[in-house]
């Protein structure tokens, strides 16, 4: 399957390219979208398949691996990618924006490229090397706007991904030093609980909580993702922290899966109930829109972490109750549509010149109605109401909690989805008002800085809808430890 | 074709609704074009399908979402008995909002949220598995709140936070309820009965009451109808259509279908639910009735008057015997044919005359004759005089109630008749026998026939099923034809 190879490749060579195209940078999206929507589908139709680089096989040479969750995220990086690109074409090409734009457009082409290496390796180190790519080009996007705060965000992102990377490699090291392979699927045949195998989990799971701003290491993301260029915003929300999330999930499900106690998966799970209620406390007191966003986005990976007690717990009793897993993966989906097309909404809300107060937003419903609706759509799967991606994550996970006797984690879930209903309807209490008669004017703009957030927001809801196909996806090649159950 | 008849349905009110957002402010004929155009062709397949479903046809639309959960339009008689009412009201109910809303801002917005209110009404209908109905209930909440906070100022604002703060709590514990109950049943499908018999009765009847609570905000049950008074604020034709079609409806619907698919006569019989939720029914009627008697704003009193009314159909539910359940069911059509008119009336009033209070009815008898005697037939059925509509339930409730061995439940409709009296006949006795308002400005006319005639058809229609009641296609004998099929052993 050399579609894998080149979906890495394309967007890196596109990410070149941009540097001396400059300006007409832009122009590159026209091949790239179109070819790379074409390769995520045919990854997804070749389910599961591996790619020897050069044809040589592990341990010496690099493997690309396309399982169907693999395929389900290059797919996701496919389709929010080409939204937030064409988004961006206008959003950067206002006068006042021109400057950023020369350094967006390589930026944004080789995350993409280092997101589908993410999405695709198998090879701890492979997986640091993308890891890392991922990181300084998310760094350098937060910086973008070259404001005092957004400096100071950047630098204390790349505190936290640096201190990460560092974590995680030096797991890496042990782990090499105890077993002698990096690929994840030999290392699974050969893992053994020993102490270095634990250091190896800890340090690796403490670096990527660190990258994914997991509760408590989540203090970065909130200035960073809100102070960020809305485009970049949406990538960094919607993709860059889920591919942490993804390594973790694969690292607890596929590697670690003998660690995987009761003790580990509730003390997973603790966090992640943390995350959920701090974040969506938090959310509800902030004042500018893009924050609550973002504080949002610290509550929303929080219920990723409930999938590790709720996996396969009543397997048993309903066998399609072993559903938690699958849940969390709807989930991780969902939340990258929905919060892309929330972060796109609410830049399209900031062009018309709504500012980014939430009580200075009034009107807005009436001169960017589209972006408006997107906002609302993607708000409901957010919230986990049907119809959409997010509701049926949420029904998934909650259904696995009752079926295995753990409703409290159920309790969770449902708490957050309230919290979650507070903070997102004071923005859309904001839409539905007039506009005061002494607040600055507001403009409309271009379609399609509306239309992007309305196309990713409508996917959210397709994806709870048109579900099968997506379910039947994931499924293909998942570890046994989806079906049985981690403790 | 046959499955395609309950889908095509459906897109009679979502494909106007997203036409309809996409259209400019200013395309008003367009718009209602596209708006009546949707009415009429969703009563023209509704027409067909009862046709079918009396000769005993029944029509499945099946999407799966994950293994073992499907999403299932299925058409039976007691979707079609709430569907068809809807079908009609909402024709009737885009003419009169067509009418009053005039030449108002943001109209695209609201009569596409508008359309896709009645959408999720109908998919509620229409829904025949528990998460089925649970997407649509869900779409009915989100489709809503718009209309409420439609006119965007301080006031619609805060209504439209505390009508979520009620609908989205119930929603979580529906919720709860629903994924409970599937996790140790498997998932429910209302056409497939006696699924759970054998479970441990403890647990559901835990699991009943989380997901009556759940239904009941909708419904209104005491003490959860606090939003219902608060939502009066929106528009007229918005009131009209939540108190007799869409949002309270949908909960008392719910809860028929809980009662009756979910566990069955049976079930509710032995594990002993169904009496508590009968007096919860009763002492809602009571209650209502009482604090509609203390408003004097007319379109509060007819809120508390719907808390108190809903709750006849959740009583001929709970009771859960033949009799009380013909009673019930049928008073899903009566109420909502008499509770729109009554609305319908009060909206006109308030846009013709500015009376919103009851103290400024006297003498409106004379100046809106056709609208204030659709709402006197109105209020005599909601009392329960013979032959209007509301005297044909509250006949059958309290023979039912008999049946069942619950003689309380005649004294609990008397109670409820004497207050409805009591709060109705005022309002009448003002508006045909007290002299005018000196104040008040002369009409020249009683209105635009678009703004009085659906009070007259419905308050008219309240009039002949009621009248009609013993031929096989009114809402009586559709009721008993439901309860004869489907629900006897």
């Amino acid at each position: 399957m050399a579609e894998a190879a080149l979906a890495i490749v394309l967007p890196l060579a596109a990410g070149l390219v941009a540097v001396p195209a400059g300006r007409r940078a832009p122009l590159l999206l026209w091949p790239v979208i179109p070819v790379s929507l074409f390769l995520a589908w045919r990854v997804a139709k070749g389910v599961p398949s591996t790619h020897a680089l050069g044809g040589w096989d592990a341990p010496l040479g690099i493997l690309l691996r396309a399982d169907g969750l693999a395929a389900a995220f290059v797919a996701l990086s496919a389709i929010v990618a080409s939204a937030v690109g064409l988004f961006a074409v206008r959003y950067l090409a206002t006068p006042r924006e021109t400057r950023k734009s020369f350094a967006f457009w390589p930026l944004f082409f080789c995350l993409w490229a280092a997101l589908n290496a993410v999405f695709l390796s198998r090879d701890l180190f492979n997986l640091y090397v993308a890891l890392e790519l991922l990181s300084l080009a998310a760094i350098a996007m937060v910086a973008l706007d070259g404001r005092t705060a957004t400096i100071a965000a950047a630098i204390r992102y790349m505190l936290f991904a640096l201190l990460g990377s560092l974590a995680f490699l030096t797991g890496a090291a042990l782990l090499y030093g105890a077993h002698e392979t990096l690929d994840m699927v030999l290392l699974r045949d050969s893992l053994s609980p020993q102490p270095a195998t634990w250091a190896a989990a800890a340090l690796m799971s403490a670096g990527l909580f660190a990258k994914a701003a997991i509760f408590p290491f989540h203090a970065w993301l909130p200035p960073a993702h809100s102070g960020a260029p809305a485009p970049a915003s949406a990538l960094l929300s919607a993709l860059v922290v889920k591919a942490s999330f993804y390594i973790l999930f694969r690292l607890w499900f596929d590697v670690f899966t003998p660690l995987a106690t009761v003790e580990t998966v509730t003390m997973l799970g603790l966090l992640g109930t943390l995350a959920v209620l701090y974040g969506g406390a938090m959310a509800i007191r902030q004042k500018r829109l893009k924050m609550v966003i973002a504080y949002s986005t610290v509550a929303q990976l929080g219920y990723l972490f409930l999938v590790f007690p709720l996996a396969g717990g009543g397997g048993d009793a309903q066998p399609w109750a072993a559903s938690a897993w699958s849940g969390g993966v709807f989930h991780g989906l969902a939340h990258g549509l929905a919060k892309a097309a929330m972060f796109l909404a609410a830049g399209a809300m900031m062009m018309s010149g709504g500012g980014d107060r939430i009580d200075e937003m009034a009107g807005l419903g009436k001169s960017v109605p589209v972006a408006s609706f997107a906002f609302a759509l993607a708000a409901v799967s957010l919230l986990g109401l049907p119809p959409s991606g997010g509701f049926l994550a949420k029904y998934l996970m909650l259904t696995a909690s009752f079926a295995g006797g753990q409703w409290w984690w159920g309790a969770v879930l449902v708490a957050g989805g309230l919290l979650s209903a507070v903070y997102l309807f004071r923005p859309m209490n904001q839409l539905m008002r007039n506009r005061p008669g002494d607040a600055p004017p507001l403009a409309k703009v271009h379609w399609s800085l509306e239309a992007a957030p309305l196309a990713l927001a409508v996917a959210a809801v397709l994806l709870g809808l048109a579900s099968m196909a997506p379910y039947r996806l994931i499924q293909a090649g998942n570890p046994l430890s989806a079906e049985v159950g981690l403790p | 074709m046959t499955g395609w008849l309950p889908v095509l349905t459906l897109l009679t009110s979502l494909l106007p609704a997203l036409i309809i957002f996409r259209l400019p402010e200013d395309r008003r004929a367009l718009r209602s074009a596209v708006n009546i155009v949707g009415a009429l062709s969703k009563l023209g397949l509704v027409t067909l399908m009862l046709a079918g479903v009396a000769a005993g046809e029944t029509y499945e639309a099946r999407l799966a979402l994950a293994p073992g959960l499907d999403l299932l339009l299925r058409v039976d008689g007691l979707g079609l008995l709430f569907l068809t009412l809807s079908a009609f009201l909402w024709l009737l109910t885009t003419v009169y909002a067509i009418a009053y809303l005039g030449n108002g801002p943001n109209q695209s917005r609201f009569f596409g949220f508008f359309s896709l209110c009645v959408a999720a009404t109908t998919g509620v209908a229409l829904s025949g598995t528990l998460i089925t109905f649970f997407i649509f209930y869900e779409l009915l909440t989100l489709s809503t709140w718009p209309l409420v906070a439609h006119k965007g100022d301080d006031e619609s604002i805060s209504a439209g936070r505390k009508y979520l703060a009620y609908t989205l709590a119930g929603s979580a514990m529906l919720l709860i309820g629903m994924v409970w109950l599937e996790s140790i049943a498997g998932p429910v499908e209302f056409a497939v009965h006696g699924q759970l018999i054998g479970l441990d009765p403890t647990t559901l009847q835990i699991i009943f009451f989380i997901l009556i609570a759940g239904l009941g905000v909708k419904a209104a049950l005491v003490p959860l109808y606090g939003w219902l008074p608060a939502a009066m604020v929106a528009p007229a034709p918005v009131s009209a259509l939540f108190h007799a079609v869409a949002v309270v409806k949908a909960g008392a619907f719910g809860i028929v279908r809980i009662v009756y698919d979910v566990y069955g006569f049976g079930l509710v019989e032995a594990l002993g639910v169904g009496i508590p939720l009968a007096l919860l029914a009763s002492a809602t009627i009571v209650w209502g009735s009482l604090r509609a008697l203390f408003q004097t704003d007319i379109k509060k009193r007819l809120a508390y008057s719907t808390v108190s009314q809903v709750s006849y159909i959740v009583l001929g539910t709970a009771l859960a015997g033949p009799t009380s359940t013909v009673g019930g069911l049928v008073h899903l059509v009566h109420q909502g044919l008499m509770k729109i008119t009554l609305f319908f009336c009060a909206g006109a009033l308030a846009e013709r005359m500015n009376v919103t209070r009851v103290d400024q009815l006297d003498g409106t008898g004379r100046a809106m004759p056709l609208t204030m005697f659709a709402f006197s037939v109105a209020a005599f059925g909601m009392i329960g005089l013979p032959p209007i509509a509301g005297f044909i339930t509250k006949w059958h409730l309290g023979l039912g109630g008999l049946e069942a061995g619950h003689a309380w439940v005649i004294a609990v409709l008397a109670a409820s008749s004497l207050l409805n009296a009591a709060y109705f006949l005022p309002l009448v006795y003002r508006a045909w026998f007290r002299p005018a308002n000196t104040s008040q400005e002369q009409l020249t006319s009683e209105g635009h026939y678009a703004l009085i005639g659906p009070a007259v058809v419905t308050g008219a229609s309240a009039l002949l099923v009621g009248l009609f009641a013993g031929l096989a296609y009114s809402p009586l004998g559709w009721a008993q034809m439901i309860v004869a099929r489907e629900y006897l052993p």
